[in-house]
């Protein structure tokens, strides 16, 4: 069965629900650490990257990006001698996603011995785990095996006699959701303001510390030991023909559905399936009215979208973005003017406050919702809001979080205007033309 | 050079800008907030957008920021695009969602870029229906107002602050729109460059507290084109004056000088131009006590007291003008005039003077010492001492991060990128000062020593470079090393600055600075000069090439002399008390001042002169800048009783009642011509700014803005007929708002621009306007005239000063008096502004902590300090950086004068 299971879930082939995780003996006794004897031993830093990059792993966080590719962009230790630092992006603050921390809280050393292969592919000299403060299971856990690992000489100096050395430290986060944005996460990691950086440089050139640096998520991480163990044509095997993508995925369904959690699957694999027969279906009663891909920070979706296959292009394709992957599910009882309002509340909560439209247009926003939520719309606010959604467009702000915000905020008043529009106080037709006079 | 499309036209642009400040150049009008010529670009308020085309065939385009988009060759833009005018106007809306629209209450409105920039867009009506958010203010100290809910988080004051200024305590806090911008609590900012933030917040934020107890708007100010007088670098200020009254310095943006910033002492400290005690009038003294008198009668008086005379000896100034300075000259005779510095100090800065002019080095603008890539500063506290250059040597410091960027083809205007490539790399500064500095945090180890030893240090250095330099004998190991770093990483430099001055009160200081300087003109390298002098005219004078006080003294003392006029001049902050008082008790005694100095209280007449807000006159900076400065406004218009002319009027005018003739002298070009003539250093000082006969169209230029308003009603207490506007004979600008006045912004010559002002552009942004290219150089040139350069016949080989000081050998017995500088309350007149006096530390003696545990002198006790004959009660302060064997004298009230020098004084300190 466990067999079985590293074929194909591979990332959670060795958690078992309500058991502590592997100390580093039982996961060394469960083929844990053979990737970094293997990369250390038998690969060039070269060879890791061209694996990754065959097994086209794309960024789990959310944009898909190619975590070889990324890689690759790091230059060469002959232009550029020096310290290197290699990140791992465990702020997962992504509202309704919480496949991080299963990773994390129950399978440590998968991370550690990740890192340690990653961070010999960009011969990293030190790295960090960027964790979610609230994290505290996974941050004692994780600094449970990362002292294990150095005990044992998987960290630190001169790592298995191979001449390379990196230390890893985890740092927690003080809880800004926008520390997930990666040069944000670089700005905290350094002691300063998490605001998002200009990009160029980007951090493989100029990143933590002025270094050159790799910011990769957790669960992007964790394929890389099985990729160094079983090849990238194994891994491209792993999503059973459902993707162009290669692997599993960690989806994941929250909402009112009857079971919701976090399933190991073939990327690719239909939403309908993912809520269905993973979560069970909706709650007795309800029924689904639209549905968030993987974060408050996509475009929702509608019941007839539930048969795509949850990988980044066909969701993207269809108006939206895979994200982190896991649905959010919205029920037939609940009014959308309510759902957006929650989570605008939340965007603007989190803006960094740099950029004018962000930290000035979101509050504007969220305020226009509440109004409108308590029966206190007015003419003209559902044309506001659409006004937000074009200027907060990619582009406009500084960076990415605003348009994030505006993408469930865009999809609602496509797809439910409606709802909207029935908040709108009627004015008495005098009144108006008072007004407009 | 690039050629960009813009809205269809074609522009010549430089290619290495952005779009933003290439645009601006073009005097096109993009609005903007985070942005700023001197900060960068941060792409934070989204305000400059406009639409980008991939080319010209493309018909969508997107919008992008111009701040952060490169100048390049062939791109295309609009600013009128539609869509870009809406972003742009929603920019605004978004930003006035939380700003409180109390213009008619906020002390900016006027001259507020946020006003300005809101009337570009269009943006006219508010939607926005919900809740401001507010904030509290907080208690920033006498110079900076605070007041937060007008915020529209444009980010400039902390990266000013911080990044530009390296200041500590002003910072961001909070997140999303509760951002606040502050310190962590209420409390005096520390930086000397605080009134800054005034002009860089581009609202009301931070204003000018000297100015909010009595503000007014820009349009209802008087201005002119003035020259700082806190200091010998000289730079360019625009004092407004409203009822008769100072009522704030601004900047006044000069390329080559002070460009965007000014130091807290040269912005605050102008109280001294209103104080209450001021000489308004001519006065007497009978009967122990002084009478005002009429012009003629005063002129009457001290022609008689000249002719009776057994022999008169006259006093100038390196605070006065050159053109004061001269008149006395004249009125005494060249061999009775006396420069003005104390003896010691005399000496220094004329060998200042020589080492630019005989020297083969320049010496370096302010904006000239920004591009080098190191720097050496020998002796000098310039925090203290000539601020604005320690700002400079900070952008020293800063263009490391600049050279990595541009390693990695990032352009010098993306400040964000910079910061976070360059991180803490910084280009190699080396401070060697008698006790701790304010720029010791961007220097390499800095190094404490008495004079003479970093004399040594310095000779040392240059003889490493060019060993045709004298060496310096038993250098001790950790000096000799030190001095090879240096040397090095002074050779491996592209432009190297070496700055030193009068501060060290040691000639073998600037001696050795100047030797540094040459040896690297003599291996190639190119390398510029800064060297601090005390006094706004400090150079100027020393040009006139007369002999210190001392000589006067003597001429007084041996009984050659029983008369004494004294112009612009407090005699007891040059010399000895005793030695002062003795002098006056001989000599009869004429003073032209505009303060109440305890000089000017000894006079038997007292002449009461224009400050530089009343008067005309030239200046040279220590750069050998010559400047003028240009009177603000004519006080008897408010005031008729008040009898207020130039120290060069009433000098020349008792000159003719002596002589029994008419005065020669009719305005100040003609002083200003005969100065240049008689003295040839000073040849070319004429050309520091055009002359009276200078027109426009015919029109005089405007000293207010033409919708200056209340002029028939200001003097109505007195007369409800309205006067002429006051003549000046003496300048090319009026008193008054007719004229011309800035509508076409660069007509005006940068020496003649009172104040900045285009159409659309009431904010100091609107310097902008007048200049070559956005934060270049002032259109026609930047005002003054460089009147010193190295000799062309300088030989190639210089002529290196080789007195090299012995060791100083340290002793607790017997302690070296050194002067400690204080950027507030060290210069005279800004000491009696009310702001700066709140700032001014309290008096006391210093000594190193070592040294005074030796003598077991605790913190802050009270003890004697005899030196030079005389005993000085005062609290001691254990410095820790202090070198051991030094005695720090402050330059403050309350403390004595105590001549600081090379030579060691005795100083017996007992317990109190």
């Amino acid at each position: 069965m466990t067999a079985d299971l590293s074929e194909t879930k591979p990332l959670t082939a060795r958690i078992v629900a309500g058991r502590a995780p592997l100390n580093l003996k039982e996961y060394e006794a469960a083929g844990g650490y053979r990737a970094v004897r293997k990369a250390l031993k038998e690969l060039t830093p070269a060879d890791v990257t061209k694996a990754v990059k065959d097994a086209n792993l794309r960024g789990r966080g959310g944009a898909g990006f190619p975590t070889g590719v990324k890689w690759g962009l790091v230059p060469s230790l002959e232009k550029a001698p020096g310290s290197r630092y290699l990140v791992c992006n465990a702020d997962e603050m992504e509202p309704g996603t919480f496949k991080d921390r299963l990773l994390m809280e129950s399978d440590p050393h998968q991370l550690v011995e990740a890192m340690i292969v990653a961070g010999y592919a960009i011969q990293a000299t030190r790295s960090y785990i960027f964790l979610r403060g609230e994290y505290v299971t996974a941050a004692k856990h994780l600094n449970a095996a990362i002292a294990e690992a150095q005990s044992a000489g998987y960290l630190g100096r001169d790592i298995l006699g191979s001449g390379w050395s990196m230390d890893l430290h985890v740092h927690t986060g003080a809880g800004r959701y926008i520390c997930g944005e990666e040069t944000a996460l670089i700005n905290s990691l350094e002691g300063r303001r998490a605001n998002p950086r200009a990009k160029p440089p980007f951090p493989a050139i100029a990143g933590l510390w002025g270094r050159p640096t790799v910011v990769n998520n957790v669960e992007s991480l964790c394929n890389v030991p099985h990729i160094v163990n079983n090849g990238s044509a194994w891994f491209l095997g792993l999503n059973q023909g459902k993707s162009k993508d290669g692997g599993t995925k960690l989806y994941g369904c929250s909402g009112r559905a009857k079971r919701t959690g976090i399933w190991e699957l073939p990327i690719g694999t239909s939403a309908r399936e993912i809520l269905e027969e993973h979560a069970g279906g909706m709650k007795d009663g309800l029924k689904l009215k639209a549905w968030l891909p993987g974060g408050a920070s996509t475009d929702f979706l509608m019941p007839e979208h539930l048969d795509l296959a949850m990988d980044f292009d066909t969701i993207a394709k269809a108006g939206s973005r895979m994200g982190t992957g896991l649905l959010t599910v919205v029920d037939d009882r609940q009014n959308m003017v309510s759902v957006v309002r929650n989570l605008e509340d939340f965007f603007a909560r989190e803006s960094c406050g740099w950029c004018t439209p962000c930290r000035d247009g979101l509050p504007w926003t969220y305020k226009t919702l509440v109004a409108m939520e308590k029966g206190e719309g007015r003419p003209g606010d559902i044309e506001q809001l659409e006004k937000m959604t074009r200027f907060l467009a990619p582009g406009r702000p500084f960076c990415a979080h605003a348009p994030g915000a505006m993408e469930p905020l865009q999809s609602a008043l496509k797809f439910f205007r409606g709802e909207f529009e029935a908040t709108i106080k009627k004015i008495d037709q005098t009144t108006a033309a008072h007004a407009a006079a | 050079m690039a050629i960009i499309h813009v809205d269809g036209k074609e522009h010549t642009v430089d290619g290495a800008d952005n779009l933003l400040k290439a645009c601006l150049s073009l005097g096109l009008d993009i609005p903007y907030f985070c942005w700023h010529p001197a900060l960068g670009s941060v792409g934070s308020c989204r305000q400059c957008a406009v639409k980008q085309y991939r080319d010209q065939n493309d018909t969508v385009g997107r919008i992008v920021m111009s701040c952060m988009a490169p100048a390049s060759d062939g791109t295309w833009i609009s600013i009128d695009d539609a869509e870009a005018k809406a972003f742009r106007e929603s920019v605004i809306e978004w930003l006035m969602s939380n700003h409180p629209h109390d213009c008619p209450v906020c002390e900016e409105g006027g001259h507020c870029h946020l006003q300005d920039m809101t009337v570009m867009t269009g943006h006219a009506s508010r939607s926005y229906r919900f809740t401001k958010r507010t904030h509290n203010n907080q208690e920033l100290g006498p110079f900076i107002g605070h007041e937060m809910n007008r915020c529209i988080a444009c980010y400039r004051c902390v990266r000013y602050y911080k990044d530009y200024a390296g200041g500590k305590d002003l910072g961001v806090y909070g997140s999303a729109s509760r951002v606040y911008f502050g310190r962590a609590e209420d409390g005096v900012l520390e930086s000397e460059f605080s009134g800054n933030l005034t002009e860089v917040c581009p609202t009301g934020v931070f204003t000018d507290k000297t100015h909010s107890e009595r503000y007014n708007r820009k349009w209802d100010m008087q201005f002119a084109p003035s020259i700082c007088q806190g200091c010998s670098v000289g730079c360019n200020i625009s004092p407004g004056e409203r009822y008769g009254e100072l009522r704030r310095i601004e900047n006044r943006y000069n390329g080559t000088v002070n460009h965007h910033f000014l130091c807290d002492r040269g912005r605050f400290g102008y109280g001294f131009v209103n104080n209450k005690d001021r000489p308004r009038q001519p006065m007497v003294k009978r009967d122990g006590a002084f009478v005002a008198i009429g012009a003629e009668e005063a002129l009457l008086n001290a022609a008689n007291l000249l002719k009776t005379a057994k022999g008169v000896v006259g006093i100038g100034s390196p605070r006065a003008s050159l053109e004061s300075n001269f008149a006395l000259r004249q009125l005494v005779g060249s061999t009775k005039y006396f420069d003005g510095h104390s003896a010691a100090e005399g000496l220094l800065v004329k060998r200042v003077a020589e080492v630019l002019r005989t020297g083969p080095v320049p010496a370096a603008t302010l904006r000239g010492i920004e591009s080098a890539d190191a720097a050496l500063v020998l002796g000098e506290d310039v925090m203290n001492t000539a601020p604005r250059v320690a700002l400079a040597l900070r952008q020293v410091a800063r263009g490391k991060a600049t050279q990595m960027a541009a390693e990695k083809h990032i352009p010098d205007w993306q400040a964000i990128a910079i910061a976070d490539i360059g991180m803490h790399h910084k280009h190699p500064i080396f401070v060697a000062t008698p006790d701790a500095t304010r720029i010791d945090e961007i220097a390499l180890d800095p190094v404490r020593a008495a004079p003479a030893d970093i004399a040594r240090l310095g000779y040392a250095v240059a003889h490493l470079i060019d060993p045709a330099s004298p060496a310096v004998a038993d250098l001790d190991a950790a000096s000799a090393e030190r001095a090879k770093q240096i040397a090095d990483t002074l050779l491996a430099s592209t432009k190297a600055v070496i700055v030193s001055g009068t501060g060290a009160s040691s000639e073998s200081v600037i001696n050795a600075a100047a030797n540094v300087a040459w040896a690297l003109h003599a291996r190639g390298k190119t390398v510029e000069l800064v060297l601090a002098v005390p006094e706004a005219n400090s150079i100027g004078t020393a040009l006139i090439e007369a002999p210190s006080i001392d000589e006067a003294f003597k001429a007084i003392e041996s009984g050659a002399a029983d008369t004494l006029v004294v112009l612009e001049n407090d005699l007891y902050r040059r010399a000895p008390k005793a030695r002062v008082d003795a002098v006056l008790a001989k000599a009869k005694l004429i003073v032209v001042d505009h303060q109440l100095t305890d000089t000017a209280a000894r006079a038997e007449l007292l002449l009461s002169a224009g400050s530089f807000a009343e008067a005309d006159g030239t200046l040279v900076s220590n750069e050998g800048r010559a400047q003028r400065y240009f009177q603000v406004y004519e006080p008897a218009y408010y005031k008729p009783e008040t009898v207020i002319r130039e120290s060069w009027n009433w000098l020349h005018g008792v000159r003719a009642h002596q002589l029994g003739a008419t005065p020669v002298w009719e305005q100040l070009d003609h002083v200003t011509a005969e100065v240049a003539a008689v003295i040839p250093m000073l040849a070319r000082i004429g050309e520091a700014a055009p002359s009276a006969q200078f027109r426009i169209t015919g029109l005089k230029i405007a000293r207010e803005p033409h919708r200056y308003s209340g002029r028939t009603a200001m003097r109505a207490n007195l007369s409800v007929h309205e006067p002429r506007q006051p003549q000046d004979a003496d300048t090319a600008l009026a008193f008054s708002m007719e004229g011309h006045n800035g509508v076409q912004a660069g007509d005006r010559p940068a020496a003649l621009t009172p104040f900045a002002w285009a159409p659309g552009w009431n904010s100091p942004q609107s310097w902008n306007k007048y200049t070559d290219t956005v934060g270049g150089h002032s259109l026609g040139g930047d005002a003054g005239v460089r009147i010193i350069e190295p000799a062309a016949n300088a030989p190639k080989v210089p002529v290196y000063a080789n007195h090299v000081p012995a060791a100083f050998k340290a002793s607790t017995a017997e302690l070296q008096v050194v002067a400690s500088q204080h950027i507030f309350g060290s210069e005279e007149l800004s000491a009696k502004a009310a702001p700066v006096q709140s700032r001014i530390p309290a008096a006391h003696v210093a000594l190193n902590a070592a040294d005074a545990e030796a003598l077991g002198f605790a913190e802050g006790a009270l003890v004697d300090v005899q030196v030079d004959g005389q005993t000085i009660r005062l609290p001691l302060q254990r410095h820790a950086d202090l070198a051991r064997g030094l005695m720090a004298m402050p330059v403050l009230p309350g403390v004595p004068f105590v001549a600081a020098g090379v030579q060691a004084r005795v100083a017996g300190v007992a317990r109190a």
